[in-house]
């Protein structure tokens, strides 16, 4: 079974924004190897014909009636914003973190 | 930041290479909530007025599908003849970007909702072209970014962006086509007659009101060339948001002649995504898709399956509307008119006002000559589209019936139309207040014919003496008489009469 190598991990660390230290690249790439590893156990016992299961419940077709329902305010919809400005969400600049 | 972009002419580039393209359309659906939560999707609300935990991307909040969402995507998977799948799940694109506070976008990856279908477009000589769909998938829209302290609110150079989430999670239906080959040197304008096709298509449905101008339906032109006779497609470029059919043909050209200078010169295409500038015509480079490819695409877990019943689809099926082509070919057929005739009607948008004026009681010949003629004029002098114009298809209705009536003439219903698109009323009113009314006292006709008749006693000898074409003459002096509210075949008539000759 191929391994988990510190340049997937960097690349998963870098598409989820986090900084990781050059000694928990080699850390998290032993950790998330097992975790795989145990993981693919699973394709042992299920075979062919067990699909993958991404819904535990056999429900399909749950809809919801395109009526409105009421919408927070703008004040509470940025109460947790960490930053904001004219009325709406103030992000860092975005070009420039490549 | 200027430069300049090596072209070669289309021709030189058509002469060399086939180019293949792929559309991705975008359409926001007209339905009153989001796609996953009950906010509204009304359109100029206040910045962030209308949001919720949902569309918010809030810690627990659980999103349920629109099921007007849902149907309007079955509605489109069937008029653009797709299989509609029996069993479907949404997925997470993830990705970080702030104009999705989720941090994934929910879409659906390799189980689109609609697959495997076409549709069918027309070009201006008339000629059909078959444009095969890939899929139609259910996704949402993202929030609204203004960049703040760069020039001209553009990405580059800005300090900081703010964020307004009202349209984050508005119901989108994505549109793709399969690899679209063999348009040769019409690819532009096929590009453009498709996404003109769909648009018309997604308004005969009702699902979208589908105005490009407004956002509302939005093409992205992947383009490729390869060598004449090849059959393995080039690298191709993406340029995203084109938001006018003009600018679909013009974005399409464009890239079709840069591309050609690149593989002409021995260089090779960049797969990018590329933005298209209105103002020139041109495209520049946006982000080089590489890692921007890693989407790590999974099932949504926070959404059931959606698994149409056959009984639903062919429920809806039966109730798809006459579809756009089909109901052009109709008219034609009916108003026995040609291709042109009926493409020029189109590119007028004349088509509604000419149906709802037949609808409302008008012959199709004069609906068609008043709408194509007097109005579309008054239209193009006042940069307005037909349908914005202050006259209704039931007025103009009432002007062609007081015309087959003989109460008016064309040239005064002309200025009864004159008359109702300046404010002055209905044409009834207008014809009262204006006094036009064809002159049909057979007294007052007769006094002004004597009159012409001595007035001009040299053409009415030619007359005498057989040259009928001569009473021309007489009958534009009464009509001037009359100030143009005589009928004129019947002064023509009465002037023979008068003169002894007849015009056989």
């Amino acid at each position: 079974m191929p391994g988990i190598t510190r340049e997937e991990v960097a690349h998963l660390a870098r598409l989820a924004r986090l900084e990781l230290k050059p000694e928990e690249l080699d850390h998290f790439a032993g950790q998330l190897d097992d975790i795989i590893g145990a993981v693919a156990r699973v394709s042992e016992v299920a075979d062919q014909d067990v699909p993958p299961t991404s819904h535990p419940l056999p429900l399909t077709n749950v809809m919801r009636p395109d009526e409105v329902r009421p919408s927070l305010t703008p004040e509470q919809a940025l109460s947790s914003a960490p930053a904001q400005e004219q009325q709406r969400f103030k992000v860092p600049q975005i070009l420039g973190e490549e | 930041m200027t430069t300049t972009t090596d072209l070669v002419s289309y021709e030189d580039a058509l002469a060399s290479y086939d180019p293949v393209m792929g559309l991705e359309v975008h359409v926001e659906l007209g339905t009153k909530t989001k796609m996953f939560c009950g906010c509204s999707t009304e359109l100029g609300a206040d910045a962030n007025s209308q949001t919720c935990p949902v569309c918010l991307g809030l810690p627990g909040a659980l999103p349920v599908v629109n099921a007007i969402g849902v149907e309007s995507a079955v509605k489109i998977g069937l008029a653009l003849n797709c299989e509609i799948a029996e069993w479907c799940r949404f997925a997470r694109k993830n990705y970080f970007y702030p104009d999705m506070p989720k941090n994934f976008q929910t879409s659906q990856y390799d189980e689109p909702i609609a697959f495997n279908g076409y549709l069918d477009v027309q070009l201006e000589d008339g000629e059909t072209f078959r444009v095969e769909i890939e899929r139609a998938h259910m996704e949402e829209d993202t929030g609204k970014s203004t960049h703040v302290g760069g020039a001209t609110g553009r990405i580059h150079g800005a300090s900081h962006s703010l964020l307004d989430y009202n349209r984050a999670g508005i119901p989108l239906i994505e549109i793709v086509t399969k690899p679209i080959v063999g348009a040769g040197e019409r690819a532009p304008e096929v590009a453009r007659a498709y996404v003109r096709e769909l648009r018309e298509l997604i308004r005969a449905l009702g699902v979208s009101e589908a105005r490009m101008e407004m956002g509302q339906m939005r093409c992205d032109v992947n383009l490729s060339l390869m060598p004449k006779g090849a059959d393995k497609f080039g690298t191709r470029s993406e340029t995203k948001n084109v938001n006018s059919l003009r600018s679909v043909e013009r974005a399409a050209r464009f890239e079709i002649q840069r591309h050609a200078a690149v593989l002409g010169a021995g260089g090779t295409i960049v797969q990018e995504t590329r933005h298209f500038h209105e103002d020139t015509g041109s495209t520049t480079s946006g982000r080089v898709k590489e890692e921007a490819e890693d989407y790590r695409y999974f099932p949504e877990p926070d959404l059931v399956p959606v698994a149409p019943s056959r009984e639903w689809v062919e429920e809806l099926r039966a109730g798809l509307p006459e579809l756009p082509l089909v109901r052009r070919s109709r008219l034609r057929e009916e108003w026995g008119i040609s291709g042109t005739d009926m493409q020029a009607i189109l590119n007028a948008g004349a088509l509604d006002p000419i149906v709802a004026t037949i609808d409302a009681g008008a012959d199709a010949a004069s609906a068609r000559k008043w709408w194509m003629g007097e109005l579309a004029r008054a239209a193009n002098e006042s940069g307005k589209a037909l349908d914005e114009l202050a006259i209704t298809p039931a007025q103009v209705a009432r002007v062609t019936e007081l015309v087959s009536e003989g109460s008016l003439n064309d040239k005064l219903a002309r200025q009864v139309i004159e008359g109702v698109l300046a404010g002055e009323g209905t044409p009834d009113e207008v014809v009262d207040k204006r006094g036009l009314k064809v002159v049909s006292d057979e007294g007052a006709l007769t006094t002004a014919v004597d009159e012409a008749i001595a007035g001009n006693p040299a053409i009415a000898d030619k007359i005498r003496g057989g040259k009928v074409a001569a009473a021309g003459a007489l009958v534009g002096a009464v009509m001037k008489a009359t100030r143009g509210q005589a009928d004129a075949a019947r002064v023509k008539e009465l002037i023979l009469q008068k003169l002894g000759v007849s015009e056989g």
